[in-house]
């Protein structure tokens, strides 16, 4: 990079690389086909960027500045190379040729291009892993090493993860395209699933010491706000909602010597109320268009949650009735699990445990701690306290993250373990 | 872009179709053959003697052994295939998933390996 560039348009290419350069490295993987090829030329065009903009002025549209810089760029460089490898001289051509078709119609190079790259990274034919690591690096620009730490995978092996990805979409030419209508369902659900899975790695941090890994929500929302103003699919938003309604808990979620606060206990002032607002209103998006699906569901139990001022005027009739729609939708023991315990607090914890039990028995909950610690919290509701013991105990054994093992061990001793 | 797609099923099952259900087959799979033809999507394609008619060669250190069977043995066998033309793996996977034995089986979705411009042929 030019190191005689004034400050403040460096600082202008730094703002443009920030804001930017994802939506030009996802035109520059279409006009170009190939991940490496674009990255690179994205690399060139900004460094071309230092050295002109100081020179010659910031141009009225950087971004279609970049996209046209790093093109002529990537042209160049492969037909430098075509020296050693004729083939790519007739890539070359074939680029300059299909660009020159493109030039004609302007306003489709500026089109925003990431919504196609989102589908490739979550291309079912890559293993969700990939789709996740892929989606992270290249729509997000998050580096190798953001990620492995956040997956608690090493560098190598994530960037490994990575180069199989892009050979695979390079190699059964997986296209840069927003799915056919009839598709659409099909194909966003993956979609998501990663931005859902990204969510979630950042909201509950599936090991370690710390609850949450702010990073990741952070960047999730981002996704699900880029998603729902390309796309504004009921599910995207629902999806969006939820994510929103989650994230305006964050701050009671953890007590000060960082500890799991549940729903209940939470200091409901310390709720984010924008992102309520924002939240809420996406789900009533949602839920009109009535071709909502689970996610959607999710965020209206989330928004009735948000509404309560105290945890007692928590309407759990409605959010019981919720839970029955969501099971139908999306049959999990996991939701079954939810709504017993929302019509444990509807029709009293006797009720609840009652519909535990049943679920328990079929063995699919068995190693999941929550189960266990819904059920002993209904026990201890009861008054069986040496029953509700064990249970907290077998909930202890089955957790792996440290500030849940100490909320537990804290429900113990109050039960005077 | 060439795509083969491989027909897996469990070959056990063939011989225990009821008779209409097996012509419906046959004549769903007519009908699908007519129709990627009349696309431009069909190169080709056949169905495959069942494994038990299968020989599997190998040659090491000049010697061939010959030995009876499929090269592995597994749950679902290879009993035919489809080699289509598409425009990228969506278009594949769009014609893959109206092969009628994708009910029953499973279908792989395997591109072919493009020969290099600059390979001499």
């Amino acid at each position: 990079m030019s190191r005689d560039a004034p400050d403040d348009v460096r600082e202008t290419v730094e703002t443009v690389y920030r804001v930017e350069s994802r939506r030009v490295l996802a035109t520059l993987i279409r006009l170009l086909g190939d991940f490496d090829t674009a990255e690179e030329a994205l690399h060139d065009a900004f460094a071309a960027a230092l050295e002109q903009w100081p020179r010659d002025g910031v141009p009225a549209s950087p971004r279609a500045w970049l996209v046209s810089a790093g093109r002529f760029r990537a042209i160049d460089a492969l037909r430098r190379r075509a020296r050693f490898d004729a083939s790519l001289g007739e890539i070359a051509d074939r680029i300059a040729e299909s660009t020159a078709v493109n030039e004609a119609a302007a306003e489709h190079e500026l089109a925003d291009d990431r919504l196609q790259l989102v589908f490739t990274c979550c291309h079912p034919a890559l293993t969700p892993d990939a789709q996740v690591a892929l989606t992270l690096r290249e729509v997000c620009g998050l580096t190798t090493e953001a990620i492995a730490h956040a997956f608690l995978a090493t560098p190598p092996t994530l960037a490994q993860r990575i180069v199989r990805a892009k050979a695979k979409i390079r190699d059964a030419r997986i296209p840069y395209e927003v799915p056919a209508r009839a598709e659409l369902t099909e194909r966003l659900a993956p979609v998501l699933h990663v931005v859902y899975l990204v969510f979630n790695e950042g909201y509950a941090a599936s090991e370690g010491d710390a609850l949450t890994r702010p990073d990741l929500t952070a960047e999730a929302i981002r996704l699900g706000r880029l998603l729902a103003e390309l796309l504004p699919e009921p599910e995207v938003l629902g999806l969006l909602a939820l994510m929103l309604l989650t994230e305006a808990r964050h701050a009671a979620r953890t007590s000060a010597d960082g500890g799991v606060v549940l729903l209940d206990a939470q200091d409901r002032t310390r709720w984010d109320r924008a992102l309520i607002r924002e939240g809420t209103a996406l789900v009533e998006r949602a839920l009109t268009t009535r071709r909502f699906g689970p996610y959607a569901v999710q965020a209206a139990i989330a928004a009735v949650h948000a509404r309560a001022a105290t945890a007692s005027d928590t309407d759990w009739a409605e959010i019981a009735g919720l839970y029955d729609v969501l099971a139908e939708l999306e049959p999990s023991p996991v939701v079954e699990l939810n709504r017993a315990v929302a019509i444990a607090m509807r029709d009293g914890p006797a009720a609840g445990l009652a519909r535990i039990d049943v679920l328990m028995s079929g063995g699919t909950l068995a190693d999941y701690p929550w189960a266990h610690s819904a059920r002993a919290d209904l026990l201890r509701r009861l008054g069986r306290t040496s029953d509700a013991r064990s249970a907290y105990q077998r909930a202890l054994a089955l957790t792996h993250q440290e500030p849940e093992r100490q909320f537990l061990a804290g429900r113990l001793r109050e039960l005077g373990a | 872009m060439k795509y083969l797609c491989l027909i897996y099923s469990d070959e056990s099952q063939w011989p225990k179709l009821p008779k209409d259900q097996a012509d419906t087959m046959m004549a769903e799979y007519g009908e699908f053959t007519r129709s990627i033809k009349e696309s431009g999507h069909y190169v080709g394609g056949h169905r495959l003697e069942p494994t038990g008619t299968a020989t599997t060669l190998r040659s090491r250190n000049g010697k061939l052994s010959t030995t009876d069977g499929p090269f592995a043995e597994t749950k679902e066998q290879l009993g035919g295939f489809y080699l289509i033309e598409a425009r990228d793996l969506n278009d594949a996977i769009q014609v893959a998933s109206r092969i009628p034995g994708v009910r029953f089986g499973s279908i792989e979705v395997r591109p072919v390996a493009e020969v290099p411009a600059n390979v001499a042929r």
